[in-house]
């Protein structure tokens, strides 16, 4: 007979255990992997159907009504065209929604990154140091919270230069947004994080870990950010998809990437004046948006609930 | 020298009540068939009676005429005001003519074009029934000088007239003070000009010579009620809600250019431009004022029914689609390269990408529209189907000295998705002669004061290329070109001679019709300088505006005014 000990379990392996479980979760997960192979693959998969995003393909637009040739939703699907042509110039819907997806992706990324940073950094600042410390950043994030995002961020997209700050260009623009969407979110993480450090600085590990004589910097990044990186990853992960909508929403308002690098929001803007003659034009980019954010959805509240101390 | 076209989103509408008989009277003028308003007055009739229900997808900057400066708004002012001159009311090119209206006739030109004289109708009254004096009109110039108060006409007047100084009537009330017209008695109305300016009456039939009483002239409160001399008076104006007019009982009616068919006119204001196309197809509007054409899932639904294509007119809307190339931006200074971009031009995709032949227009290859006082047709850079031809535009490289190709930018405006549609394809046609381009897109609120408009910020950007639309504030050559491409127009800021197109030779073609004061001359040497302008190779005309207007079947005496660019107001009555 054999007796097998009973192994403690770290919350890593539950958390693997009890995400594994939830099939919501995997699914979201599943499509965010597939998504982002095909935006890292865009260049091979787009060749393989054979359509560059910027190529005009204009024999295929009806000329009067500027949509593509042919009748019913489905104008101007072909094995050529997986997902139709868009109006006007008939560039290939697929491969724009490959490319797209890489925009969409890395500002929604690294937008996250850098306000997770800042966010956390902050938050534990303010939580461990208190005092005066704590009344600033509390307070900066006050007026950032209050900031109209949105309108400023109009107006910077709208004067920023050609070159600047050692880039051009789409590069330059990608900048841009990152930083717009990054650098005024931090607050949200930055809240959470500055909660988390309060309750957290009071508890006996913490209390032994000075005890034995560690500094503020041991405890910061030894006792306390481990404790954090569940609420940080949570928080992340539902940051992406809400990121990656107001990237969307800029570029839809036109202060977003050049043409002709294609993004979701602009086709969706693009999409607008044809949504009754060409409707699947306006479909194809909603439904890709649709699908990520709620892949990212779907696996952030999974990792909530397999993350959470409280649903143990 | 910009008058606004109203552009909401894409276009506008103009439309269509329930599916009535409308085409059934047998009338010698036209009966409803498609396009039968561009060249006939369809469904004429003398029938009274009945409200014309129209409405606007924004709304009026002014309804004062003397400080408007929309196409749609000078050209329904005529409604409620009467000008020295207009334009007959007349389908086809006739459309083009200027009559007198309040004045006899024509202006009498003297001391060598410098004085220009206008005798005023008798008997023309306001709708309170005082009579209309020369002073009115002079005060209604005057108003012009007060751009403090009035902001939004045009200035012509004042850079024109020889009133050295002068600022207004409400800065001096004392109308003596204002020597650019002259009013020996109440009946005669003298302007006098720095410099003989050919086109004056066309100038003068702009809304701001619509008579307005110095006694009721409240400055920019006198939008709220506008003094009527027209055929309807302003009954009400709500701002962004709705205008309401109905008959002038004073209306002289031996006015020939005006009819009083119509009890009401009711324009509702701010509607959604997709609103206001359904609401014409389910019967409950007659028209669209806007006048710019019908937005892209009605122009779906007109064209694919024949009875609804039988009440839709495809019009010129007056308005050019170009692009240009700075000359003092390299290497557009040398006109080989401008030459190579002539013909890797694909007009053909620029065409698909403005909304192709019916909304976006056709193929342009002067800058002149047809529409226009003084077109000729020519075609300097002719390429096989005009989809651009690659061994010429090579050839025109290689003669530049850049085999190899270039790079450049191309502005644009950012919030225009036709424009940035024309300006992706532009991107592909220079693509391949390896010409590099890349798009810079900036708002359109802006273009022609920080961007386009700014030499400096072209020079500064390296920006060759740049796109730009027009329209004439009077149907001739000068009335069009002269902002476009005479180099003593080109200003550090609101440039739109934005291809620094400077030669003394166009120059002086401009002065030569100015002082000329032979019609067909002056026409003959506006054909002259469009070519002489094609010919410096820094401008690349791709469409004639086109617009898909669509009348209501239950509107009489409908027709196209070609000096606008749509459907004529004056006449239109209901079945």
């Amino acid at each position: 007979m054999v007796t097998t000990a009973i192994e403690g379990r770290s919350l890593g392996q539950i958390a693997w255990t009890r995400l594994r479980r939830d099939r919501l979760a995997l699914g979201g997960a599943v499509v965010i992997v597939v998504l982002v192979l095909a935006a890292v693959l865009a260049p091979l998969l787009t060749k393989i159907t054979g359509g560059s995003p910027t190529d005009f393909h204009q024999d295929l637009v009806d000329p009067t009504f500027s949509k593509p040739k042919g009748d019913g939703v489905f104008a101007g699907f072909s094995w050529d065209h997986p997902l139709g042509v868009e109006p006007r110039s008939g560039r290939d819907v697929f491969s724009r929604i490959l490319y797209g997806a890489q925009i969409s992706l890395l500002i929604g990324f690294l937008a996250t990154l850098l306000s997770v940073t800042l966010g956390t950094v902050l938050g534990v600042v303010a939580g461990y140091m208190g005092g005066w410390v704590d009344t600033l950043i509390s307070r900066t994030m006050d007026v950032f919270l209050a900031f109209p995002l949105l309108l400023f961020a109009l107006a910077l997209a709208g004067v920023i230069p050609d070159k600047a700050f050692g880039l051009s260009g789409n590069a330059l623009r990608i900048a841009v947004l990152v930083f717009i969407i990054g650098f005024f979110n931090w607050p949200y993480v930055g809240r959470i994080i500055r909660g988390q450090t309060l309750s957290l600085r009071e508890r006996e590990f913490v209390d032994a870990s000075r005890s034995l004589g560690a500094r503020g910097f041991h405890v910061v990044f030894r006792e306390l950010l481990p404790n954090l990186v569940a609420p940080v990853l949570v928080y992340a992960t539902l940051m992406i998809p809400t990121n990656i909508l107001f990237e969307a929403a800029l570029s839809f308002l036109g202060v977003g990437i050049r043409p002709p690098t294609p993004s979701w929001g602009k086709m969706l803007a693009d999409a607008v004046p044809f949504y009754s003659v060409a409707p699947m034009y306006m479909v194809v980019p909603g439904l890709a948006i649709f699908l990520t954010v709620m892949a990212f959805n779907l696996l952030g509240d999974g990792l909530r609930d397999a993350l959470d101390p409280r649903a143990r | 020298m910009r008058r606004k076209t109203l552009v909401v989103g894409v276009v506008l509408a103009l439309g269509i009540s329930a599916c009535s008989s409308g085409g059934d009277k047998d009338t010698k003028t036209g009966t409803a068939e498609f396009n039968a308003a561009d060249s006939k007055i369809v469904n004429a009739s003398d029938k009274k009676g009945g409200t014309l229900n129209l409405a606007l997808s924004d709304d009026w900057d002014s309804i004062d005429p003397g400080n408007t400066y929309y196409a749609f708004s000078w050209n329904f002012a005529r409604l409620y005001g009467r000008s020295l001159t207009m334009f007959k009311p007349a389908p086809g090119k006739d459309g083009l003519e200027l009559v007198p209206d309040l004045a006899t006739g024509l202006g009498t030109v003297s001391d060598g074009g410098k004085t220009v004289t206008y005798k005023l109708r008798p008997n023309v009254r306001y709708e309170d029934g005082t009579v209309v004096t020369a002073k009115d009109v002079k005060n209604a110039v005057a108003r012009t000088y007060a751009r403090d108060v009035l902001p939004n006409g045009p200035s012509y007047f004042v850079e024109l007239l020889d009133a050295p100084g002068y600022q207004g009537p409400y800065k001096n009330p004392d109308l003596n003070a204002f020597t650019g017209v002259q009013t020996p008695d109440d009946s005669t109305v003298v302007f006098k000009l720095k410099a003989p300016f050919g086109d004056f009456d066309f100038l003068v039939s702009a809304p701001q010579t619509m008579p307005v009483p110095q006694a009721k002239d409240t400055g920019a409160k006198y939008q709220e009620h506008p003094l009527s001399t027209g055929s309807y008076k302003v009954d009400s104006y709500e701002p962004g809600k709705q205008f309401v007019l109905s008959r002038n009982p004073n209306w002289d009616t031996s006015d020939p250019n005006r009819r009083q068919l119509v009890d009401k006119i009711d324009v509702k204001l701010k509607t959604s431009a997709e609103d206001i196309d359904n609401r014409l197809l389910a019967g409950s509007l007659d028209a669209d004022v806007a006048g710019s054409g019908v937005q892209a899932a009605a122009q779906s639904k007109i064209l694919s029914d024949p009875k609804l294509k039988a009440n839709a007119d495809n019009t010129f809307t007056g308005r050019l689609w170009f692009f240009v190339m700075d000359e003092k931006v390299a290497p557009f200074d040398n006109i080989e390269c401008r030459k190579a971009v002539q013909y890797a031009t694909d007009k053909v995709s620029l065409q698909t990408a403005y909304g192709g032949p019916i909304a976006g227009g056709d193929i342009a290859t002067t800058m002149l529209p047809p529409t226009i006082v003084g077109y000729q047709k020519f075609d300097l850079y002719a390429t096989p189907d005009n989809k651009g031809d690659v061994t010429k535009a090579k050839a025109a490289l290689t003669a530049c000295g850049k085999p190899d190709g270039f790079s450049t930018s191309i502005l644009l405006r950012a919030d225009r998705p036709k424009e940035v549609a024309a300006g992706e394809a532009l991107q592909q046609a220079l693509s391949k002669v390896n010409i590099k381009a890349e798009i810079k897109s900036v708002p359109a609120g802006q273009y022609f004061t920080r961007f386009a408009g700014a030499p400096e910020y072209m020079k500064t950007n390296n920006i060759g290329i740049a796109f730009h639309g027009w329209q004439a504030d009077w149907p001739t050559g000068f009335g069009f070109l002269q902002q476009l491409v005479d180099g003593r127009t080109i200003k550090a800021q609101g440039n739109t001679n934005v291809q620094e197109m400077d030669d003394p030779a166009i120059n002086a073609l401009f002065d030569k019709a100015a002082g000329s004061t032979d019609a067909k001359e002056r026409e003959a040497i506006y054909g002259q300088i469009d070519k002489a302008a094609m010919e410096r190779a820094s401008v690349v005309p791709f469409l004639y505006g086109k617009g898909l207007l669509y009348r209501n079947p239950a509107m009489t005496n409908v027709f196209i005014d070609y000096s606008y660019g749509m459907y004529n107001y004056t006449l239109l009555g209901k079945q």
